[in-house]
């Protein structure tokens, strides 16, 4: 007995044990280990199993889960007609997106607390409707949670000349899925959307964007 | 007789839920949707316990479309088409969703299984482990001499 490996000492007791029939609760090959292993080494085997299995899919889920970013937000309205809104500008008067059928609209959402990505946005959203507002672009820009004092002083800031209104109760916002500013729906001639920008809009994207849908017949 | 005359007395506010009266909204029923719906400007907060002006203005939406006569489920099932999910705080038991709420009672039930399959056999091992062979017979008698020797 001394000459054998210590973890088949164990084993040695076992069998001697059942043999006298001092174990007669251990079942013949019982337990989950193969046939009549000793109890010991089937705990192993199953360990042995036991850590991977728990770990590798948890690793894989991570894998996943860090790949994926929280903050891109598929837009379901994507492909679908912008649901319309109308607006009381800052200037006066009203605007509908009913009035807009046929011509490309970019709609921007905004604040003037959303420093510095709404106003890194702002000039580039105002050459770009100087630039494409005739040849059927329209730039709306709809100011969400902000106070009329704050956001007035924000567009003469930029000079901004495209029309301009208040969201106060957050109506246009939710219909839109807005979570954030600043945001930017491109809608195409028939009045659907057809991209969510999300975060400062940059000339390069604007003017592709509008070209894109310019290009298409309405 | 009796309980036939209560049942629809306690049916009643079943009823009132079901079909609230046009221009009274109860704000439970608001508060009961916001604790649904992701306050969207939040990290993790409902729109019912932010603090935020969106999530106020979503409570104000939510009141508005109960009023006009939607029932909870179209109030939800609008912010659902314009968010998507992502704007439900517990995801919708389906497809690869599922997983979120299958997995923790699959791990409850395999780590039960397992505690239970260790329990028994370490039970065993302990029932069948012959204690009385682990001293020898010269330690007895070792021990019996020197107890004896301690006490004359």
């Amino acid at each position: 007995m001394a000459a054998r490996p210590v973890w088949e000492s164990h084993a040695e007791v076992g069998s001697d044990a059942s043999e006298r029939g001092l174990g007669p609760r251990n079942p013949p090959g019982g337990g989950i280990g193969r046939g009549a292993k000793p109890p010991s080494e089937g705990i192993w085997r199953w360990g042995k199993w036991a850590i991977p299995l728990a770990v590798v899919p948890l690793l894989i889920l991570l894998a996943y889960g860090f790949r994926t970013d929280p903050r891109a937000i598929p837009s379901p309205l994507v492909g679908r007609a912008a649901a319309p809104f109308s607006i009381t500008l800052f200037s006066g008067g009203s605007l509908s997106l009913d009035e807009l059928k046929g011509k490309v609209v970019v709609v921007n959402f905004w604040a003037s607390w959303c420093y510095p990505a709404c106003y890194e946005e702002a000039p580039g959203l105002e050459r770009g409707w100087r630039a494409y507002r005739d040849r059927g672009v329209v730039v709306v820009g709809v100011d969400i949670q902000d106070t009329e004092e704050a956001a007035r002083k924000f567009m003469r800031q930029f000079s901004l000349t495209f029309p301009n209104g208040p969201d106060p109760a957050g109506r246009i916002s939710v219909d839109y899925g807005v979570y954030g500013v600043p945001e930017t729906f491109f809608i195409d001639r028939s009045g659907r959307i057809r991209k969510k920008h999300v975060g400062a809009v940059t000339e390069a994207v604007f003017t592709g964007e509008v070209e894109r849908l310019l290009k298409e017949p309405s | 007789m009796r309980r036939a005359a209560l049942l629809p007395i306690l049916l009643l506010p079943l009823l009132a839920w079901a079909a609230p009266p046009a221009g009274s909204v109860n704000e439970d029923t608001v508060r009961q949707i916001a604790a649904e719906l992701r306050c969207v400007v939040c990290q993790n907060l409902s729109v019912a316990d932010s603090p935020s002006e969106m999530a106020n203005q979503m409570r104000g939406i939510i009141r508005e479309r109960l009023q006009a006569g939607d029932t909870p489920e179209q109030v939800v099932a609008y912010f659902v088409d314009k968010y998507g999910e992502w704007i439900l705080l517990s995801p919708r038991p389906r497809g690869f969703n599922l997983l979120v709420w299958v997995l923790p009672f699959a791990g409850i039930g395999v780590g039960l299984v397992a505690v239970l399959l260790l329990a028994r056999r370490w039970s065993r091992r302990a029932a069948s482990e012959p204690v009385a062979e682990a001293i020898d017979a010269a330690t007895r008698e070792r021990i019996r001499r020197e107890m004896a020797e301690l006490e004359p």
